[in-house]
């Protein structure tokens, strides 16, 4: 077991994720039933107040800090026990992550933030909201120098070794968060803020979204590294192999942090200001992401084969059966395997270019982070918790729990594939996102979206309702290993952190030489950016004053 | 670094796919003149009623074969007076914005173009069958959002 200080200090981190877990779901099981005109909200509260705090709390919150405790947790075993310094360091982060979080919050409860997680200008939300935000991220990077400096002793201490896997994904995911961030902060800080607070009158808003989409397409691969960090180092305990691959496994990381950046454009394909050129380049660069993703594929497959031949199996698919499906640990990181192969499947259709004007802002966007962040990255956090938090708390995780946790990862797999299909194809039929309840008074067409039987309101709803009762249910399972669950006093109750062997000997040092890596990041960044931006600087028109529409 | 025999295999079987799928996005892009909308023409957001076409919005035709249809998108209403036009003839949509970022979408169409203040949003689009298509926003614009939505009649 780790020291007590650095589980104290993850359980914090899980603590407050789970707050935001609860609100945030519950905000989704609010919106599901307005939008299906079975709930009208009092007066003091709207629609898109609620949609902004769903999409903050889970898509930002609940995310950031369940990876927080995870990698605090990882780094002090992978690496060893954290120095004061160090300590000290990533409470701070914590601590101003928080402010900044309950800043941000607050303001959308007060209702002077209905601006959505995306913020776009010229929606004014107050100028506290952006601060909010501002220290959200910078508390975050505190965090980030504390791990960092963590590693860097280790390898002061270990000179011309290759750090464990563990710590070198937790390096590569942080360097590709302090950099994503850079477009974010410079927005906030230097455009939003200013003019939040009157300091300067308008605000050019196509560079302000181009920032926001530099920061917000390597979002997504924050939230999704960690869970390959699951994939990758943990499951492979859990069958029983070692690490398929070392190298490669470096390898796809650092892909990630080369072809995550330079592709925000393929979320602003139908928007003007950016030209052809430029939205394509980006479009090429994004597709480059595939190649690490078809390296975890086929890692994965062959953990599963390994695994299984091991155990005995024969066969071309034998060893399928003999994967640990008893062992919740596993069958939920397994079906959150499952769901990216639709979704990445899904995020390729809509970056490629024109045909991005099918399915641009329409639910089917939302089926698509659902079956993405809402289903892979959670539900291998989900994964990930069952044992994460005994651990911590030198809890049991009992027999009874094993199987609650099955119900709960079988109703959220249920739930999401009910309420994601149903968002899909009524995105294609081209029922639009973010919007509440409407029927444009009566139109034939939209009245027809909803006709069928995946279509109907009813599906969503029912989807809606059982994700979260699943929600509910994770809630009371953390609850009850964080503080009920009786103590594992015995050696054999105790909970492991599984984390599989991994053989370096034949792993390149060049792999593990950062300089490299960021220095042909920001090569590509200046190629995709550097020109387009300056044109959006020098060309801008008369900027924006700014709107309070809500 | 070594590299198990059937890992290349799918990598350049996945390399490979990659490079056919991107080209034939490419091609028919920039081949065939087959972009998203954009556009690179600005405005002041301030003076879009003084400001041409959109001092004039509405439809008005170009030559035979070719029509300008120019909208103002505000929240939450467009100012788009008349919509009818032809089938089989090419429509030149152009859109901006007087307030927030909106969006410009044709229910059943491939024009789904963002709106974004000081910026013009240009789409050319030709209609096969005539009826009366709705058009939405779909970009999150405020409190009536939802009710933000206009029809055209296609003849």
């Amino acid at each position: 077991m780790i020291a007590l200080q650095d589980r104290k200090l993850a359980l914090w981190y899980i603590g407050v994720a789970y707050i935001a877990f609860l609100i945030g779901t519950l905000m989704g099981l609010l919106q599901v039933f307005i939008r299906n005109d079975k709930l009208d909200l009092p007066a003091w509260l709207d629609y898109y107040q609620i949609l902004t705090a769903h999409g903050v709390l889970l898509a930002l919150i609940y995310t950031t800090f369940f990876i927080f405790a995870f990698f605090v947790t990882g780094m002090s075993k992978s690496l060893g026990t954290f120095g004061p310094k160090v300590r000290l360091v990533s409470w701070i982060g914590f601590w101003v992550t928080l402010i900044g979080t309950v800043m941000a919050t607050v303001m959308i409860v007060a209702g002077e933030a209905s601006v959505l997680y995306t913020f776009y200008a010229p929606l004014k939300a107050s100028g506290w909201y952006y601060v909010g935000l501002a220290l959200f991220v910078v508390g975050t990077w505190i965090s980030s120098f504390a791990l960092i400096g963590h590693y860097r002793v280790w390898r002061k201490n270990n000179k011309g070794q290759l750090s464990p896997l563990f710590a070198f994904m937790t390096v590569t995911t942080i360097v590709l968060w302090l950099i994503a961030c850079l477009g974010v902060v410079a927005t906030v800080l230097f455009q939003y803020i200013p003019w939040a607070f009157g300091w300067t009158d308008t605000i050019n808003v196509e560079l302000s979204r181009s920032l926001f989409w530099y920061f917000g397409h390597p979002l997504v691969y924050f939230w999704l590294l960690p869970a390959y960090i699951a994939w990758y180092v943990i499951v492979p305990k859990i069958l029983g192999v070692k690490v398929f691959s070392d190298s490669l496994a470096r390898l796809a990381f650092v892909l990630f942090i080369l072809f995550s950046i330079p592709v925000g454009f393929h979320h602003q394909l139908t928007e003007p200001g950016i030209s052809n050129f430029w939205k394509f380049l980006q479009v090429v660069l994004t597709f480059m992401v595939i190649i690490p993703s078809l390296m975890t594929a086929f890692t994965m497959f062959a953990n599963f084969e390994i695994s299984g031949r091991k155990k005995g199996a024969t066969g071309l698919f034998g060893w399928f059966k003999k994967l640990p499906w008893k062992d919740v640990r596993f069958t939920s990181i397994f079906i959150a395997m499952a769901f990216f192969i639709p979704g990445g499947a899904g995020g390729i259709i809509n970056a490629s270019f024109q045909l991005n004007e099918v399915v641009h802002n329409t639910l089917w966007i939302v089926g698509h982070f659902h079956i993405t962040v809402g289903t892979p990255v959670a539900m291998t956090f989900m994964g990930l918790t069952f044992w994460l938090i005994p651990y911590l708390t030198g809890r049991k995780f009992t027999k009874a729990m094993q199987k609650l946790a099955f119900v709960q990862i079988i109703t959220w797999s249920i739930g999401m594939l009910l309420m994601s299909t149903s968002q899909h194809i009524l995105g294609l039929l081209g029922a639009p996102r973010r919007t509440a309840f409407s029927n444009y008074n009566n139109h034939p067409s939209a009245l027809e979206w909803f006709d069928g039987i995946l279509t109907s309101h009813v599906t969503m709803a029912v989807g809606g309702s059982i994700l979260f009762l699943s929600a509910m249910i994770l809630i009371y399972i953390v609850v009850m290993s964080m503080f009920l669950s009786p103590k594992a006093l015995k050696v054999e109750d105790q909970v492991e952190f599984p984390m599989a062997e991994s053989d370096k000997t034949n792993t390149p040092k060049w792999l593990e030489n950062w300089w490299i890596w960021i220095g042909i990041a920001f090569a590509l960044i200046i190629i995709a950016y550097a020109i387009p931006l300056s044109s959006m600087i020098m060309h801008a028109p008369p900027g924006s004053e700014g709107f309070k529409t809500w | 670094m070594h590299l198990h025999k059937f890992e290349k295999i799918w990598l350049v079987f996945g390399i490979i796919s990659l490079i056919v799928f991107l080209s034939i996005v490419g091609v028919t892009a920039f081949s065939q003149d087959h972009h998203p909308s954009g556009g690179m023409d600005t405005i002041d957001p301030k003076k879009v009623d003084q400001t041409a076409p959109f001092d004039n919005p509405g439809v008005t035709q170009i030559d035979d074969d070719t029509y300008q249809v120019a909208i103002v998108a505000s929240a939450f209403s467009y100012t788009a007076p008349e919509l009818r036009v032809p089938a089989g003839k090419e429509i030149i949509f152009k859109v901006t914005s007087k307030d927030v970022v909106h969006s410009f979408t044709i229910d059943d169409t491939k024009v789904n173009m963002m709106v974004v203040p000081g910026q013009i949003t240009t789409r050319a689009y030709t209609f096969d069958k005539p009826g009366k298509y709705l058009i939405l926003c779909n970009e999150y614009c405020g409190t009536g959002h939802h009710f933000m939505f206009t029809e055209i009649e296609v003849y």
